[in-house]
């Protein structure tokens, strides 16, 4: 029951941030934080738990904000709904992908490669397709009522997308604590181990890239909603598949809270760059390839881990010599 | 009387590329007792293995295990059939607890977290690592590795476990420990097909022996019989050699 | 559909293109082939290396063909470096190690260029540019085709290097395997970081060929770079003559899909094959097969 304990009091902490401040500057970041947090636990999934890492996650977020966003504006479908569906279209794809990468075996820079690939076809299609509003993109009409999943106050967006994060948070633990995350966990240590044990790797991964993508969809359908505007450098950019993978690796892969103190970080680290350096753009990407550098070098298994370490040699006794 | 083979190994070829490493190799071993497969190296027998265990398809010939035809099947499908294996080469995960690592054979048979628990926690007192579970596994010594190994083969319950060289790097108070173990198993039920260099180990434990050269059968028979064969000895010391030893002929 | 004179002229367009992508191929299987890590730093070297020679036209008023002598070098001193005291270390041998540190490279050099020269495109304007001479079935645009030219002039040094020298058969031993390099006393963290500034080199020399003919801003690497995969993988990771012919082949790929599907969609084509490679025969052309 601790595991869950140290979620519900995380999220309670930052539900009261909207009760203590009213900066819009505030809020503001902590809203594209806790969305960066949210598609970094989408890759922390596959690629923290699973060991697969991908460089395309792109692909899903994208395609969550498109759906929401062209359902809505070109076929009139309730925004609620369009999320939904924007979720779904993002879970689809990842099964597509997982589908035709994972039968065939592809794994380590081989299957990076190949979701870098995917994230590329789908923007190019984006950038001229008709239907995605091509090279403009595609903007969603102001109308600010809860009806169309838009609110004049921005800490609604802050609540939601905050109860996203802890869904999240959740299915990560539970996932930590089942059979299946058990299994996602052996065939990242050790692919033939796990085979020869009766698991099957091209279904567990297969999953687990289904869930990490519905999890970075989520993402990108907030994104729509919240910005109300989106185009294919936007959806399918690499720099969604940077921070995917960013925030896990800093904050600490393959634990439940990594991604979220890795997006804090960074969102951080980056706001600090804008602040020294004036509004020219590309500063806080290179504090963050500096960050990303330093972090593989000197914390491999990420800040929280550090922490967690740290914690243990201080406060836990010394482990016993048994024989081995 | 002769026992039911759990798994027959019928006319199996392996080509790789222009080598043909294994040649024709019939055998089967029978339920309930422990076959060796000895050979000097490069003989195949981890070939064989792979072959058995779903690793690696064979070229030709079919695998039988409990009567059905299992060639070619993957190998988590022939571990929940039963067959369990262990590597050469030790692979544990590496970064997980002694206990998460034979969790994960145990949730084969177990759905649920309590259950598999249960399991994993009296296998891992069945080989002699309760003490260190909460460990990582890339702590333990050679020996506790190897017990690991086993551990969580022996986790997914199997009817048939293939040990291969799980004695290799061990001293011999670790051997003296280990062999009873192994004994053990198979008194419990678990049919076992071993790979082995060690001879001692092969002469107390096994019941009955095939000794694979060049990829190729060449005697079975009882420890006593296959040790005493001028062929099995030629094979691991050369040719002539046994004549030099004054060997009796199989 | 298209007269014959068109698709030729496609089909020659392509195989010029090509060539300049098979150079920027050829460091990324070297390095592959030698390291086994792929290179996700590369397309921003390539960028920077651009930057270079824009630079120094605009400011030594040297020409791109003559500051490739400059850069080249230049450029095997950095990639010797960053392998040396960066990438090595830093990744303390794990494969995904590797992987997020050139990566972690590229955002850092991709997004300083940025920041130091802003999103803006720009070109040199060298006399040359706009030769072209006459191959009697369709025209040649020279700086294409010394950028042809070149690519066959590096392949071969690098065939020369990797043969007769001693530090190419140690980079051919380490390749081979690695453990029984470092046995015979092969220094391997320098026979790598060697291997690593040669492709950084090839970056350089690309860089300058592609000058005269194309613009350069702070993602203009990024086109060419997933284009380099793919001929990576198509010829077969680690094989140059896989690189060569992959880049070739690519070219005409990317021209025909331009000239049938316009030139947003001309791209796709390439990515689909790059995705079909790595699905169906991953080792590539001229790798083994699975």
């Amino acid at each position: 029951m601790k595991d869950f304990g140290s979620i519900v009091a995380v999220v309670l902490l930052l539900a009261a941030v909207p009760l203590v401040t009213h900066s819009n500057v505030v809020l503001n970041f902590m809203v594209v934080a806790l969305m960066t947090a949210l598609f970094g636990q989408g890759w922390n999934i596959l690629g923290g738990y699973g060991g697969q890492y991908s460089f395309g996650h792109a692909a899903f977020f994208g395609t969550g904000a498109y759906v929401t966003a062209v359902l809505q504006v070109r076929y009139g479908i309730n925004a609620w709904f369009a999320f939904g569906f924007g979720i779904a279209g993002g879970a689809l794809v990842g099964a597509v992908i997982g589908a035709l990468t994972f039968r065939s075996g592809l794994r380590g820079s081989h299957f990076a490669l190949v979701t870098l690939a995917f994230a590329e076809v789908l923007r190019i299609v984006a950038s001229v397709a008709p239907m995605t509003g091509a090279g403009v993109g595609t903007l969603i009409k102001l109308d600010l009522r809860p009806i169309a999943f838009q609110f004049q106050s921005r800490a609604v967006f802050y609540w939601i997308v905050l109860l996203l994060v802890a869904v999240a948070l959740l299915t990560t633990r539970l996932i930590e604590r089942s059979r299946f995350g058990a299994w996602l966990v052996a065939v990242r240590e050790n692919e033939d181990a796990a085979k020869a044990l009766g698991v099957d790797v091209a279904a567990v991964k297969l999953g687990a890239m289904v869930i990490s993508a519905t999890i970075t969809a989520a993402a990108g359908c907030f994104y729509v909603q919240y910005f109300l505007f989106v185009d294919s450098a936007i959806a399918y950019g690499t720099w969604i598949s940077i921070e995917a993978l960013l925030t896990p690796i800093i904050g600490g892969v393959g634990t439940v809270f990594g991604p979220l103190v890795g997006a804090l970080v960074t969102k951080g680290l980056g706001e600090t760059a804008q602040a020294l350096a004036g509004d020219a753009p590309g500063l806080d990407l290179v504090a963050y390839g500096v960050v990303l550098v330093l972090v593989i070098a000197f914390l491999p298994r990420g800040l929280s881990r550090a922490g967690e370490r740290l914690l243990r040699s201080r406060v836990l006794p010394r482990g016993e010599a048994g024989h081995g | 009387m002769a026992d039911v083979p759990l798994v027959a190994v019928d006319n199996v070829s392996r080509r790789f590329g222009g080598l043909l490493a294994i040649k024709g190799v019939s055998f089967a071993a029978p339920a309930g007792r422990i076959t060796a497969l000895i050979g000097p190296n490069g003989a195949g027998k981890t070939t064989l293995f792979a072959i058995i265990a779903g690793f690696l398809k064979p070229s030709a010939g079919r695998v039988r295990y409990c009567g059905e035809d299992v060639t070619g099947e993957p190998p988590h499908r022939l571990a929940r059939r039963g067959i369990a294996r262990t590597f050469q080469i030790v692979q544990p995960f590496a970064g997980l607890s002694v206990r998460d690592n034979i969790l994960v054979g145990a949730f084969l048979r177990h759905r649920s977290r309590a259950a598999a628990h249960a399991a994993a926690e009296s296998v891992a007192h069945e080989v002699g690592l309760a003490g260190v579970v909460d460990r990582p596994a890339d702590t333990l010594t050679v020996a506790g590795r190897k017990r690991l190994e086993l551990a969580r083969a022996l986790a997914t319950e199997p009817k048939l476990l293939l040990l291969d060289e799980v004695l290799a790097g061990l001293n011999p108070s670790e051997i003296r420990d280990i062999v009873p173990m192994i004994r053990g198993l198979c008194d419990r039920g678990i049919s076992i097909l071993m790979i082995e260099h060690v001879m001692q180990a092969v002469m107390r434990l096994s019941e009955h022996v095939f000794v694979l050269a060049e990829g190729s059968i060449i005697a079975e028979g009882t420890p006593a019989q296959v040790a005493a064969d001028t062929k099995v000895i030629e094979a691991y010391l050369g040719h002539g050699a046994a004549s030099k030893l004054g060997a009796t002929h199989a | 559909m298209f007269s014959p004179a068109i698709l030729i002229a496609a089909i020659v367009n392509g195989l010029l293109t090509g060539a300049l992508y098979a150079l920027v191929a050829l460091g990324l299987t070297l390095i592959y082939g030698v390291l086994h890590i792929i290179n996700f730093a590369h397309g921003a070297l390539l960028t920077l290396a651009m930057f270079g020679a824009f630079f120094a036209y605009r400011t030594l008023g040297l020409d791109p063909y003559l500051a490739v002598l400059a850069l080249a070098p230049a450029f095997f001193v950095l990639g010797y470096a960053l392998q040396r005291f960066v990438i090595g270390p830093a990744a303390h041998g794990d494969d995904r190690n590797i992987l997020l540190v050139t990566l972690g490279l590229a955002v850092i050099i991709e997004n300083a260029l940025l920041f130091a020269f802003r999103a803006d495109t720009r070109t040199i304007d060298v006399p040359y540019a706009f030769d072209s001479f006459n191959l009697g079935f369709t025209f040649v645009a020279l700086p294409r085709a010394v950028g042809f030219f070149a690519l066959f002039v590096a392949a071969s040094a690098l065939w020369l290097l990797m043969s007769f020298t001693d530090i190419g058969r140690a980079i051919r031993a380490v390749a081979k395997e690695k453990l029984g390099a470092e046995l015979a006393g092969i220094d391997v963290a320098h026979v790598y970081a060697v291997t690593f500034g040669l492709g950084t080199a090839f970056v350089a020399i690309a860089a300058c060929l592609l000058m005269p003919s194309y613009y350069v801003n702070p993602s203009a690497g990024n086109a060419f770079i997933l284009i380099a995969f793919t001929i990576v993988v198509l010829g077969g990771m680690g094989s140059v003559p896989g690189a060569l012919i992959g880049g070739l082949i690519i070219g005409v790929v990317e021209s025909l899909s331009s000239l049938f599907l316009g030139e947003s969609l001309g791209q796709i084509g390439i990515f689909l094959i790059f995705i079909g490679v790595l699905l169906v025969r991953p080792n590539g052309l001229f790798g083994a097969w699975e």
